[in-house]
């Protein structure tokens, strides 16, 4: 009948909080053991504008950069990991799809920017040898996949303040950023994971942001 | 043009308990009406916004509670497990806008899910789908409504949990599809979807008792 319900009745109320928050635990313990907090990207704009780039405050043109650099992390990562045969069949759809967006984010960025954009940063994904296996091992894989996209979340996220100087760019950043959610949620679905951490999503800085991803750019 | 009156109630808009959408164009507004312990008005400025997504957030704990105490037949333990965990997102999310907001909150809520069908799956997630998405939509159009930083970072710290939601539904619904990464949703620049209050409200009035007014929400 009800056995759970039994044995966790009969647990201590002290000892039963334990068990709870040791298994919730377990939940950030990989990502952690990965050296990741999170996931990566940041902003954007309307397929209209061509000169904005110039036009754009720094501070703007700054944060657009920055997102533009996790951007080109992230297409590069599903553009190699797509071709690589590395994603079983069954998943092959979904990581499509994310590397249809994060490809469109990188040229909806650029237009943005116009001249003033970045141009895409070298990549190691292997990290210097520490994810060798990146490209035969699903599992390593997945958690670089899901360690961007987080990250992604998270320095969208971190960035917004900055782009409300523009609403447009605003708008499209937090369009991108709740892409990069839908994404993060998937992929961790994939990994047998809930699709969060939690009820509230946190933001991180853009030196937490960059101190993640630069294992990543050669 | 519009007279004083019409233009004042330009965006007022009425959320009937009825089962079809309504949507009241400006000029062919009724007096309703409204006794003020039946209509909730939801403000100007960031209170306005931060009553908006109150009410999106009283809807979702709402039905969600509701389902999870009627549980559809044959519930799968993956589709309770995730289901309560959205349930317990959403209370969150109504209950820390609720202590945000203090005096200047809206009441309670009163919702009609008559349109649903608790007994079946199929009617459940795809309600859940419709809520999830327009909770996404709504939050990205809201966010360049806001004036108050700290209150951008708190929006953008539901969105993305809002998003990561909507992709567990959908993979619910489909396991492992493109639409699980956001396809249907996510358009072709890589963006998801950002709509007005105005836009939303009438989406959400099928399911709300209660007349909800943004006089002032664009």
């Amino acid at each position: 009948m009800s056995n759970e319900n039994t044995i966790l009745g009969a647990i201590e109320p002290e000892l039963a909080d334990k068990i709870v928050s040791n298994r919730r635990n377990v939940f950030t313990r990989y990502a952690k053991a990965a050296g990741f907090l999170t996931s990566a990207p940041l902003v954007l704009a309307l397929a209209s504008n061509q000169a904005f780039g110039q036009g754009l405050p720094q501070q703007i043109t700054d944060t657009l950069n920055f997102a533009l650099t996790l951007e080109y992390l992230e297409a590069a990562f599903y553009d190699q990991g797509n071709k690589s045969g590395v994603i079983p069949a069954k998943y092959r759809s979904v990581f499509r799809t994310i590397g249809q967006h994060e490809n469109a984010h990188v040229k909806l960025l650029k237009s943005v920017l116009g001249s003033a954009a970045v141009a895409a940063p070298a990549v190691d994904f292997t990290a210097g040898g520490k994810y060798a296996d990146v490209w035969e091992n699903f599992d390593t894989f997945l958690t670089l996949s899901q360690t961007f996209e987080d990250l992604g979340v998270a320095a969208y996220k971190g960035q917004a303040g900055n782009l409300m100087g523009s609403r447009e760019v605003l708008t499209v950043a937090l369009q991108i950023h709740s892409v990069e959610a839908r994404h993060a949620s998937e992929v961790r679905r994939i990994g047998l994971k809930f699709g969060w951490d939690g009820a509230f999503d946190k933001p991180l800085s853009k030196n937490a942001v960059l101190a993640a991803a630069t294992p990543f750019l050669a | 043009m519009q007279s004083t009156t019409s233009l004042s109630r330009r965006h007022l808009l009425k959320w009937a308990g009825a089962g079809t959408t309504v949507a009241i164009a400006s000029a062919v507004l009724p007096n309703f009406g409204i006794s003020s312990a039946l209509a909730a008005e939801l403000g100007d400025g960031d209170i306005g916004v931060l009553n908006y997504a109150y009410a999106l957030e009283q809807l979702e704990a709402a039905f969600y509670t509701q389902v999870l105490d009627n549980p559809f037949a044959n519930m799968q333990v993956n589709d309770q497990r995730i289901l309560k965990q959205i349930r317990d997102h959403e209370i969150a999310h109504r209950d820390f806008l609720k202590r945000a907001l203090g005096s200047n909150a809206i009441p309670a809520l009163e919702v009609d899910f008559s349109a649903v069908d608790f007994s079946s799956r199929a009617s459940v997630l795809g309600t859940a789908d419709v809520f999830e998405n327009l909770g996404v939509a709504a939050y990205n159009g809201a966010g360049q409504l806001i004036a108050t930083p700290d209150y951008l970072i708190a929006a953008g710290s539901i969105v993305s949990v809002e998003a990561r939601h909507a992709a567990a539904i959908a993979d619910l619904l489909r396991p492992f599809s493109a639409e699980a990464a956001g396809r249907g949703n996510v358009d072709a620049r890589g963006l998801d979807k950002a709509l007005l209050p105005s836009k939303v409200l009438p989406k959400a009035a099928p399911f709300i008792v209660t007349e909800v007014t943004a006089a002032t929400l664009p």
